[in-house]
């Protein structure tokens, strides 16, 4: 990457020099390494897999790979009920995730905010989770939905709650149930700590003034707390949408889409169909799917994170 | 907010036991996890469940380390130093560009500053399942599948964006006054950052640095379809080791969960006060 730097200032034109000794250099050059990083990584990848996705490619007959297709392989994807059920599946399953997450993260940080005494050791508690990979999360909830062994059902039978072992990854509602079950225990923590470092940093002063005024303490919470951590929800909003593909990995080891196709997400059905049916090409337009659906989540909550930081008066 | 609410006391009751359950909610799963790998099998499948270890052992991590006669071990110890590897290289030098990245917005006004944060953030935004397809089409034909090296410069990208995204938060914290009374005490600005505002900024990029390491050490998805054989398989991949077999190995995955978990608890609380810092901080002023 040095190269790349000497190469570039090596004195070829009067104006060339004269812009890369100047000051006005110094910041693209303190960014080319990450960029080159990023170009050749990720974005060089991306436009592989662009072209891959217009060709026939099968991982098993390499000449594939130049036999372009045009837009043979959307096409198909359009009229896959399997695409679109995982589709509308990934879809819902984010939705219902991010929101919930959300609104147990906050109630999680209003209580523990209540508490005065021990309150460093419940932050330290509910970093728990972030500290486990997907695939922990993912085995460790294989492990206690499990119908013969598992935590939940041994509890259950113990209390004489049931008399039947529950199918929760058998059978294909409660699967979905288990691993939307498994994600919110994943990523609750992201939202409870961050908006519990809102809460602290609240103000006092307005706080005062609303109930001197005679509002009570939902009209409190309504105008004053809430408003201060919109910003505080989009940090966490964008950091979450940053790597909500993460499910895939916790999906993978717990149900691998099953049963029968019932929990099936588009991270799943794309490796299924690149790896296991070598058929790249229809993979990589399926990651294009995916990758589109990534970036407009994240857009749109980076874009809300950057109108809240100018209306609290920061940089940028 | 605490001081300004008076509650009554069946309100602080109510509140200490909805976050009573909350952390056994949080903890529970965990601790479950951790109490097997002490377990010898027979307990886990007893019928009716057995809740305290009756005969705790130390069998399932001897097993893994192939130290037990009954069963031959996996390359568990290899994959720990692939992990290492992999993880502290691509760290290291994800936060050395990352902090050049960083400073350089945090520090420098410039033409197309806000899309280039943005596309550093959206790069970032690549699932890794999707990111995975294209690279191992690319690794396969530069001979990088199934190698740390390959492993490294992926982890390097991932962890790129987030270092910029933190560190460019750690150094606006710090007051640019700072660096300019050392310039003009004679310093150059390269020696200004180093004397002034990188020992000021060292304890954010650490966690960074800590936050890039973790990313990197649980990593799954990426890493199980570009690596291979022990040359390069890292800890989360090796864990699905025990799956491809006949029967799950409770017991000995659980082992194994204990190893990977280790490492990441004992970093974390090392950097929870920082790294909270950073997100939030970083992030809205």
């Amino acid at each position: 990457m040095t190269t790349d730097v000497q190469t570039l200032s090596q004195p070829r034109t009067k104006d060339r020099v004269s812009f890369f000794a100047s000051p006005r250099a110094i910041p693209y050059m303190l960014l080319l390494p990450a960029i080159v990083v990023i170009l050749s990584v990720v974005l060089v990848p991306l436009l592989v897999s662009f072209w891959t996705s217009f060709t026939a490619y099968n991982l098993t007959k390499p000449a594939t790979l130049f036999q372009f297709v045009g837009l043979r392989n959307y096409q198909r994807l359009l009229t896959n009920a399997d695409f679109w059920w995982a589709f509308g599946r990934t879809f819902v399953f984010v939705t219902i995730t991010l929101n919930l997450e959300m609104l147990l993260g906050l109630g999680l940080a209003l209580l523990v905010n209540k508490i005065t005494w021990g309150q460093r050791t419940l932050r330290t508690i509910m970093m728990f989770p972030m500290m486990f990979s997907p695939i922990l999360v993912g085995f460790q909830f294989k492990y206690i939905f499990n119908d013969s062994i598992g935590l939940l059902n041994n509890a259950l039978f113990d209390l004489h709650i049931i008399s039947q072992p529950i199918p929760w990854l058998v059978d294909g509602t409660l699967a979905n149930f288990s691993i939307i079950f498994a994600e919110i225990w994943m990523s609750t923590s992201v939202f409870a700590i961050l908006l519990l470092a809102g809460l602290m940093a609240l103000p006092k002063e307005p706080l005062e003034a609303a109930r001197v005024d005679g509002c009570n303490p939902l009209q409190v919470f309504q105008h004053i707390t809430l408003p201060f951590l919109m910003p505080f929800v989009y940090i966490a909003m964008t950091i979450r949408s940053l790597d909500v593909a993460r499910a895939y990995d916790m999906v993978k080891i717990m149900t691998n889409g099953g049963p029968a196709g019932r929990t099936e997400l588009l991270w799943t059905l794309m490796t299924r169909t690149g790896y296991q049916n070598s058929q790249m090409g229809m993979a990589n337009a399926m990651g294009y799917v995916s990758i589109i659906l990534s970036i407009v989540f994240t857009f749109y909550f980076y874009r809300k994170l950057v109108a809240a930081r100018t209306f609290m008066g920061g940089a940028q | 907010m605490s001081r300004l609410t008076i509650e009554k006391p069946w309100q602080r009751w109510l509140i200490r036991f909805g976050v009573f359950v909350a952390m056994a909610i949080l903890t529970v799963p965990g601790l479950w996890v951790v109490l097997t790998a002490f377990r010898p099998n027979i307990e886990v499948l007893a019928r009716p469940a057995v809740w305290i270890p009756q005969n705790p052992t130390l069998d399932n991590f001897a097993r893994l380390f192939g130290l037990s006669s009954a069963q031959q071990g996996l390359p568990v110890l290899q994959y720990f130093t692939n992990s290492l590897v992999i993880s502290i290289t691509s760290t290291f030098v994800a936060v050395v560009i990352g902090m050049a990245g960083g400073y350089s917005f945090a520090r420098f006004s410039f033409k197309g500053k806000a899309t280039l944060f943005l596309a550093f953030m959206l790069s970032r935004t690549v699932p890794g399942v999707a990111l995975s397809l294209p690279l191992f089409i690319i690794w396969a034909r530069l001979g990088l599948i199934d190698t740390s090296f390959g492993m490294i410069l992926v982890y390097m990208a991932v962890n790129i964006p987030f270092t910029i995204w933190l560190t460019d938060g750690f150094f606006r914290q710090i007051p640019v006054d700072l660096s300019e009374a050392a310039q003009i005490d004679g310093c150059t600005r390269w020696q200004a950052f180093w004397k002034v505002e990188f020992p000021l900024a060292r304890s954010g990029l650490a966690s960074a640095a800590i936050f890039a390491f973790l990313t990197s050490w649980n990593e799954y998805a990426l890493a199980s379809q570009l690596t291979r054989t022990t040359a390069s398989k890292t800890m989360p991949v090796g864990l699905m080791d025990f799956t491809a077999q006949f029967t799950v190995d409770w017991t000995g995955m659980s082992a194994m969960a204990v190893l990977i978990i280790i490492p990441a608890l004992v970093l974390t609380f090392v950097v929870q006060k920082h790294l909270i810092a950073g997100l939030t901080f970083g992030g809205v002023k």
